[in-house]
């Protein structure tokens, strides 16, 4: 029989989420959602960041019950977080209020405060550490985390890492041009479809919780050819951002009866692009705008190719990657991973009808050569 | 498994919302609505936009059916069956007589569909205007003047290549001599069911948030020119080998040692039917 022999569904499914389960098990062993949690910080952030969801814990889970797949834990996220009501919006966040913990600007060295490396793994050598091998003891890492602590206590306080923005001495200097706060409510994209054009902060929502990959992806065809946006770094930050609500009791948006609810871990990019400005007596000027991209937990290279984004919807064009619909459509990983698996659904019915079509041209293709 | 779910898998606040949009749907035959579309436990392109659609119009007292492909057993329809149960713990049928709410993916049944009925149909691209056009702000724009030239020109193109209206399912259709619409991909046997049908017909579409509907009674027309009529599948000679049905839409079944051909009813629920009523005949 053909594709019909996917029948008697129900057995099929129970037997194939048994195997499934086999496959999480077979070698006698399973990490707990703790380990996951304490040493896969990388997946954690990138998982959180995709399902826009932040939460390590639910992330962790996801994790362990999806074997490591990336999409399958952001689709389980996502699919939760689907069911929670939405009860507060937080007050504003400014983004100098980031507690820092690793900050750097390739557009100027001697930024006030200095360049915070923090820790990246950018300038670690890519060979493999084989000594990882063998397992780290309870022992070696209390020890290890105590000599750490005790060298750090001697360097700055880390509780005073709050810098102002790089790009604001670029606006101090009129080099890059103060645009006054935008403060209207952003559209939540959660709550309504996409429509052409959108707002920027629709576009800034749908980037961030882009896949990564595909985010990334884009952003660089953008700077490679397929686009005209090359930016420089004008500040990278990592961080926490402390979150406030304003009381739910009282009827009022005083700063003061506003409520701390939490912190969460971000990785905020500000890119510096060159374009030209046609002035009213025709001659040209270059002048600095800024590309934005921000997104939960550590994932720097999403953020930047993130602010490259922004930028080249923000101007828009013909390149595929200036092309609001182009671009926004197609990076989220729940949609394209569920339309691409959708492939492996039965498609009998429409094959069918296609096969008669085609049948039918060919027929009459044949009948008319006899 | 601990689980902490809503009723239909929804807060109340989400079903409004799908709701709200449905009626609104309903009121404009055709139109695609956009909807906020939630993230579900099933993938999207796997019937998310028909499960909101279910879950969201769904109370105890419906009697559920789920259809895949025309079967009530393919593993698909089975998964969204068994999802629906696990959130809502409704009556299930096979029986499209007895069933409430019909969800199905790519057919609609053989047998009439009566008032009172609601047949949820599961849409991968709602946009019949989207092999002609890419962008979704331009097609809204051609719905809105009605302008549907690049529809009829795709079907002219074909009859221009190939001598016929060549194309399998997704035909589109014209409804309420107004909204060009993809009737999702049903069979072009299916389409003449859709129109002036006696029960609701919606459209969900999950992953391209967009709700339409065709409201009872309604007049749904398949594109077609005055001397290239619509066809639908060729049914002529072929009779089903369990039930023995005609005028049907049949799968087509090659035995592996003899190479013969075998027809089948799609719709196995309307076979069943079939052999039994001749057992008890």
């Amino acid at each position: 029989m053909a594709y019909v022999g996917v029948k008697g569904g129900d057995k099929a499914i129970e037997e194939f989420i048994r195997r499934l389960k086999y496959e999480r098990l077979k070698k006698g062993k399973s990490v707990s959602t703790c380990d996951i949690e304490s040493s896969m910080r990388a997946l954690i952030d990138q998982i959180m960041s995709e399902s826009s969801i932040y939460d390590e814990n639910l992330a962790s889970i996801a994790i362990k019950q999806s074997e490591g797949s990336p999409e399958e834990s952001v689709f389980l996220l996502r699919a939760f977080r689907s069911t929670l009501p939405r009860k507060h919006y937080s007050r504003i966040i400014e983004s100098e209020d980031m507690n820092i913990e690793r900050r750097i600007s390739s557009g100027f060295k001697d930024i006030p405060g200095g360049q915070i490396l923090g820790s990246s793994y950018d300038y670690t050598h890519r060979l493999i550490d084989f000594d990882l091998i063998k397992k780290e003891s309870k022992e070696e890492i209390e020890k290890w985390l105590n000599d750490f602590n005790n060298k750090k206590s001697n360097d700055i306080n880390p509780s005073k890492l709050k810098f102002q923005k790089v790009l604001d001495y670029l606006r101090k200097e009129k080099i890059m041009k103060d645009y006054e706060l935008n403060n209207t409510n952003p559209k939540d994209i959660t709550k309504g479809s996409l429509s052409f054009p959108t707002e920027r902060s629709e576009r800034l929502q749908i980037l961030t919780r882009g896949q990564t990959g595909a985010v990334t992806a884009l952003g660089y065809a953008s700077l490679r050819g397929f686009g005209s946006v090359h930016p420089t770094i004008g500040e990278l930050r990592v961080g926490n951002f402390p979150v406030y609500i304003d009381s739910p009791l009282e009827n009022d948006s005083k700063e003061d009866n506003s409520y701390y609810v939490g912190e969460f871990k971000a990785t905020e990019v500000e890119s510096i692009i060159t374009t030209t400005m046609k002035k009213p007596d025709g001659s040209r000027e270059e002048q600095f705008e800024i590309g934005y991209g921000v997104c939960f937990g550590q994932n720097e290279t999403k953020a930047i190719a993130m602010s490259i984004l922004d930028k080249c919807l923000e101007i828009g064009g013909d390149s595929p990657t200036h092309n609001e619909e182009f671009v926004l459509y197609h990076i989220d990983s729940v949609e394209s991973t569920g339309f691409i698996s959708h492939l492996k659904l039965p498609h009998y019915v429409t094959f069918q009808s296609k096969l008669d079509s085609v049948r039918k041209t060919r027929r009459e293709k044949n009948d008319q050569q006899l | 498994m601990t689980s902490n779910y809503n009723f239909g898998f929804f807060d109340e606040v989400s079903k409004r919302e799908i709701r709200r949009k449905t009626l609104k749907a309903i009121s404009i035959p055709g139109y695609q609505v956009p909807f906020a579309s939630r993230e579900m436990p099933i993938a999207r392109g796997w019937g998310t936009g028909g499960l909101q659609l279910t879950l969201s119009l769904i109370n105890k007292n419906d009697i559920f059916k789920a259809i895949d492909q025309g079967t009530d057993e393919s593993v698909n329809a089975v998964n969204i069956k068994k999802l629906v149960k696990k959130t809502t713990g409704v009556k299930e049928t096979i029986d499209t007589k007895e069933a409430t709410i019909i969800q199905s993916r790519h057919r609609i049944p053989e047998e009439k569909l009566e008032k009172g009925q609601i047949l949820v149909l599961q849409v991968p691209m709602p946009e019949p205007l989207r092999y002609v056009e890419s962008s979704e702000q331009k097609t809204k724009m051609l719905h809105a003047d009605g302008e549907y030239s690049g529809a009829w020109l795709v079907l002219f193109e074909k009859i221009i290549k190939f001598g016929r209206m060549t194309g399998g399912a997704a035909h589109p259709v014209m409804v309420k001599k107004r909204y060009v619409m993809s009737p999702s991909p049903i069979p072009k046997y299916d389409n003449p069911k859709l129109d002036n049908n006696e029960a609701l017909i919606l459209l969900g579409a999950g992953r391209e948030k967009k709700i339409y509907a065709v409201p009872p009674y309604t007049k749904v027309e398949s594109l077609a020119f005055e001397d290239y009529p619509f066809e639908i599948e060729d049914t002529k000679g072929k009779t089903c080998r369990l039930c023995g049905a005609k005028d049907v839409f049949f799968d087509e079944i090659e035995d592996e040692l003899t190479g013969k051909v075998f027809y089948q009813c799609n719709d196995t629920s309307n076979c069943l039917k079939n052999i039994n009523e001749k057992e008890s005949a």
